[in-house]
């Protein structure tokens, strides 16, 4: 299948201009995903401003080793899901499925790697009006970290289980050679998609896990 | 099949006449046409909450309604106004229908998700209707803190979720249009081409893009605080409430001008049709549109001067409010120029473009008022301010829709209405709109604080002023329904250019074909090409 | 039917907003007219000359920059007055508000109180140390020509000098449930030697004494005083002094340094201090806060010496 096999919908010239209209509109997107991370950033940065000593012994609960073997996974499927965009572009569907499917692997395991961090949380009692048995000095700042910590990394969760899925439907179609060398919007559009889920995280590993552990 | 004789084009409203064919569309028209109805059932819902409201303000003792029911009355009344009516009403009705039209293209350049965003616009208008039957909501649609979350028994969550869904519709909407200015223009259709009112749909949707995602996490954060009591608002819990109002207005001011930036931009089409002229200085009015949308992000702490914000903030924002004070005065003078030299005929779109500049004019003046941090101090949280934004936003976006409305009626449904039942009522609304809403600024100016149920007799007589001027502006509101519903069936047919405009939408049929244009349409000059 | 001027800043304010009024009058008169004349002229029909007029970029700038520096001159007088109604005189007196829905309480220096009343002497400078026990309020006195929201866990403040005896309203001015249209009171303003036999007739222990009181029975005293074997600071001299934090950082010891170190004692701990300190929230309304608060501002060593040596 190609480009020919794809009919342009009605309201665009060809496909070029449906290509620029796909693009322009993912990075729109983008635009106002980013405010909505913005805002929790922006609470963060006040509430950590008012309860400093707080929120660096919250970060020192955290897990630092996952935190940074999830940072590392979220980055290498941003590159596998990358070489994978390149591939089709060079005209493969293999590798470029097989890539696919790393990425989705790759996500899974983040989240799965998240789950277990979760769990030991609410082991550790650290989960605010559900589990939580912080006790001294820092115990109400702590529970504003956790608070926030909770919904920024859940949100992001949630990016990362749409992206997820995308990645198996990109395969899918990859695999079925529904893209070539002249049609491939919809697969370079999840990678941008995807490549924001990282750069997200970019920001949330260390505000999240290395506040408490400079010096 | 290529020596098929293809079937004359037939008008967009004929395309189907099933349920189906309208609830799974993807015409930007029908789609259009969709929201309108959605638009009106609300308008009408939240002004029967505003008829509540001035029938109980006739007295001074608070004896129709209980305290309760007022302010569920008003809350409703103002979650109702603002997302369900103002926010979708001349982008998604009017934008959707005009904009491609306007640019000369086949439909926006994702139908599909404009369907989307009409269906999430419903779905958020049924669970605020839920919220309703269910008993209510009682925080006023500002929804502030720690009232809405620790401290009110009304369903907020519910109301939450309403208001957070449609959030999701204008964002689409806006991220739609986006792409349609961008990509879809005809041959010859450079930006600096395009109408004034493809120019505000442009910044509006940037605003609907860009600061709807802070209300929908705001929001977000209030149901997690109202679900499970931890949050970063409560001040109990360490949280600052004062933070909250900074992300709100962050939003809900820029949302202001989601609400007035159209209006500018509509009534600068009725204008120059009305004066047969070119808009004057047409790269001042754009580049006024752009300045209001960007520092319109700028200015919401204008809304906190007496709400624990430090001192040289509130300055700041009190400089900031001003200098956007600037385009709005420039898009005043240059409708007032456009006359000049006009061949001027008073038709009922004229004349609601002409209501619509002297009450947006005394709206905006008031807000320099309020802009001034010394004068905020003793007006704000008065109805001085309940009168400044319902000159904006009733006075300004309502009339231009109407205005709006009438002018393209031709357009939408092939038939001209009755020009005398239009003038009477567009005419009658300006008065009944006036005899409303100027008392109010002079009881905000004599102190009478607004969410009031019930209040001090000296307040009386420009209440029921007010009140006996809501009720001829309720009329006038209901008139226009009538007429136009009549037009449906008896009023004349409208050719494709019945007021003899310029602009791509008068050159197809009336209504238009499904795809709009038979033969794309190249431009070749600016708009508003009046002078022959 | 004009609002009484009642304050010192209610003649600045109200010649700000004339000026304002007149100002913006003018412009809508002019603006008015030229469109009525206008449409009359070049009304279809006519024969006016229609030559076409083009945009002038003179013309744009002009009222582009000429109402960009109106606004700037009025900017300017309002922040002026803006910065004064903001800025208390050291000499101020203040007095003690605590909203909660839906009424006002108000706890003089010298104790007495008053529920949805306010009496102030007129010719002093008054400052209001607000707080509110629940949700966010508003005091709002249309006389005097100012407001100010009153939040909860913070001390929010607001300025006048009353200057015509009579009484005024008093509104909350933010919505606050459901009985806030009920949230009204009085400003009773008096001649300085009323207002001093109002005092009198109306002594309560003073504010400070009451204070002192709570300091004994919620037991501050066994950890703070001097004798005592815990290691707490004495909180002699603390009100407006710097305090060094355990986390490095320095705070000014206001009213909020000492009602967030009642009510939440571990927000920031003093250096050199067991974090120890049990917290009172809860435990102690916002009134009582307050007049432990006035106590505290009254532990001088100075005061100190002289009630030994009475």
């Amino acid at each position: 299948m190609n480009a020919r096999t794809h009919p342009v919908p009605e309201q665009f010239d060809d496909p070029v201009q449906q290509r620029e209209a796909a693009t322009l509109g993912m990075w729109a997107f983008l635009a106002t995903e980013i405010l909505f991370f913005g805002v929790l950033f922006a609470g963060y940065t006040l509430c950590r401003v008012r309860f400093p000593e707080a929120f660096a012994e919250a970060s020192r609960h955290t897990d630092m080793l996952l935190g940074t073997i999830e940072t590392a996974v979220l980055l290498t499927s941003s590159c596998a899901v990358a070489l994978s965009v390149r591939e089709v572009q060079l005209g493969g569907r293999r590798l470029a499925t097989a890539l696919l499917g790393v990425t989705a692997l790759l996500g899974i395991s983040f989240l799965v790697m998240h789950g277990f961090e979760y769990y030991a949380e609410y082991q550790e009692g650290l989960i605010p009006s559900i589990h939580y048995t912080q006790q001294g000095v820092y115990a109400h700042g702590m529970a504003i970290f956790y608070c926030l910590y909770y919904f920024i990394t859940g949100f992001h969760s949630i990016h990362v289980t749409i992206g997820v899925v995308l990645m198996g439907v990109m395969g899918w179609r990859t695999w079925h050679g529904a893209f070539d060398q002249d049609y491939h919007t919809p697969l370079e559009l999840t990678a941008l998609y995807w490549h924001l889920v990282d750069i997200v995280w970019i920001f949330v590993y260390p505000v999240i896990y290395l506040v408490g552990r400079a010096g | 099949m290529s020596t098929v004789e293809l079937p004359l084009p037939r008008s967009y409203l004929e395309e189907g006449f099933g349920l189906r064919s309208w609830l799974l569309t993807h015409d930007h028209k029908r789609i259009g046409v969709l929201y309108g109805l959605g638009i009106t059932f609300f308008f009408f819902l939240g002004g029967l909450a505003a008829a509540l409201i001035r029938w109980e303000l006739v007295t001074p003792a608070g004896d129709l309604l209980s305290a309760e029911t007022y302010n569920k009355a008003f809350t409703f009344h103002g979650v109702v106004m603002v997302w369900f009516f103002l926010i979708p009403s001349i982008p998604s009705t009017l934008g959707n229908f005009l904009l491609p039209l306007m640019i000369g293209a086949r439909d926006v350049a994702f139908p599909r998700l404009n369907l989307f965003s009409w269906y999430l616009y419903m779905v958020g208008g049924i669970f605020t209707l839920a919220c309703l039957l269910l008993g209510g909501v009682d925080t006023g649609w500002t929804f502030y803190t720690p009232f809405s979350t620790m401290f009110s028994n009304s369903h907020v969550l519910m109301a939450v979720v309403g208001v957070f869904i449609v959030g999701f519709s204008s964002i689409f909407t806006g991220l739609n249009f986006i792409v349609t200015i961008h990509t879809l223009r005809a041959p010859g259709m450079t930006w600096m081409r395009l109408p004034l009112f493809v120019w505000a749909m442009y910044a509006v949707a940037l605003v609907m893009v860009l600061a709807t995602p802070v209300l929908a996490m705001t929001l977000s954060l209030i149901g997690l605080e109202r679900l499970f009591g931890v949050g970063i608002f409560d001040p109990a819990l360490g949280g600052d409430p004062v933070l909250f109002q900074h992300f709100f207005w962050f939003y809900s001011h820029p949302a202001v001008y989601i609400m007035i930036l159209p209006a500018m931009g509509l009534v600068s089409e009725l204008i120059t049709h009305g004066a047969r002229r070119r808009i004057f200085g047409y790269k001042f009015m754009v580049y006024a549109i752009i300045g209001i949308a960007v520092v319109g992000f700028l200015v919401w702490g204008h809304h906190m001067f007496v709400a624990g914000q430090s001192m040289y903030a509130s300055i700041v924002f009190s400089i900031l409010s001003f200098i956007i004070a600037v385009p709005s005065a420039i898009k005043v003078f240059n409708w007032t120029a456009t006359l000049y030299k006009g061949d001027i005929s008073f038709d009922a779109p004229m004349l609601y473009a002409l209501g619509f500049v002297g009450l947006f004019m005394l709206g905006g003046l008031t807000g320099l008022f309020l802009a001034a941090t010394a004068l905020d101090v003793n007006l704000t949280d008065t109805y001085f301010v309940v009168a400044h934004f319902h000159y904006i936003m009733v006075g300004g976006a309502v009339m231009a829709y109407l205005g709006g409305i009438h002018y393209w009626w031709p357009k939408i449904t092939g038939r001209m209405y009755s020009e005398a039942w239009a003038r009477f009522a567009a005419i009658l609304m300006f008065f009944g709109f006036n005899l409303t809403f100027f008392p109010q600024y002079i009881l905000g100016v004599e102190g009478m604080p607004r969410r009031y149920h019930e209040y001090l007799p000296q307040f009386q007589v420009w209440n029921v002023l007010s009140s006996a001027g809501a009720t001829i502006l309720g009329v006038a509101y209901l008139l226009p329904l009538l007429y136009l519903a009549w037009s449906l069936r008896h009023g004349a047919r409208a050719g494709p250019n019945p007021w003899d405009a310029t602009g791509l939408e008068w050159q197809t049929a009336s209504p238009p074909p499904p795809h709009n244009f038979d033969v794309t349409p190249t431009v070749t000059e600016g708009p508003y090409a009046y002078r022959r | 039917m004009m609002l009484p001027q009642a304050s010192s800043f209610a003649p600045n304010v109200d010649h700000l907003f004339d000026t304002l009024l007149a100002l913006c009058a003018l412009v809508v008169i002019g603006v008015f007219t030229v469109m009525i004349v206008f449409c009359v002229k070049y009304r279809h029909g006519t024969d006016a000359e229609r030559t076409p007029a083009h945009s002038h970029l003179g013309v744009e700038l002009a009222w582009t920059l000429i109402p960009f520096f109106l606004f700037m001159g009025i900017f300017g007088w309002s922040v002026h007055l803006w910065i004064k109604l903001r800025t208390p005189p050291k000499d101020a007196q203040p007095v003690y508000v605590v909203a909660k829905q839906w009424m006002w309480k108000v706890q003089h220096p010298g104790g007495q109180r008053e529920i949805d009343q306010l009496h102030v002497p007129a010719g002093q400078p008054i400052r209001l140390v607000m707080t509110s026990q629940d949700v966010i309020h508003s005091f709002y006195v249309p006389a005097f020509r100012v407001k100010q929201d009153v939040l909860p866990d913070r001390y929010t403040q607001l300025w006048f000098t009353a200057t015509q005896a009579g009484t005024y309203d008093l509104f909350c001015a933010e919505f606050c449930g459901t009985d806030h249209a009920r949230m009204r009171g009085r400003v009773v303003v008096m001649p300085p030697a009323d207002y001093a036999r109002w005092l009198h007739a109306h002594q309560g222990t003073g504010l400070a004494a009451q204070g002192a009181d709570l300091f004994r029975q919620l037991g501050c005293s066994g950890c703070h005083d001097p004798q005592s074997g815990v290691h707490a600071p004495n909180l002699y001299d603390l009100y407006g002094r710097t305090v060094p934090l355990a986390d490095g950082s320095q705070v000014l010891a206001d009213e909020r340094y000492l009602h967030d170190s009642i009510l939440l004692p571990k927000k920031q701990v003093a250096a050199g201090y067991a974090p120890i300190m049990p917290s009172f929230e809860g435990r102690i309304g916002e009134e009582d806060v307050l007049a432990l608060v006035a106590y505290l501002k009254t532990r001088t060593h100075a005061a100190e010496d002289t009630d030994e040596h009475r």
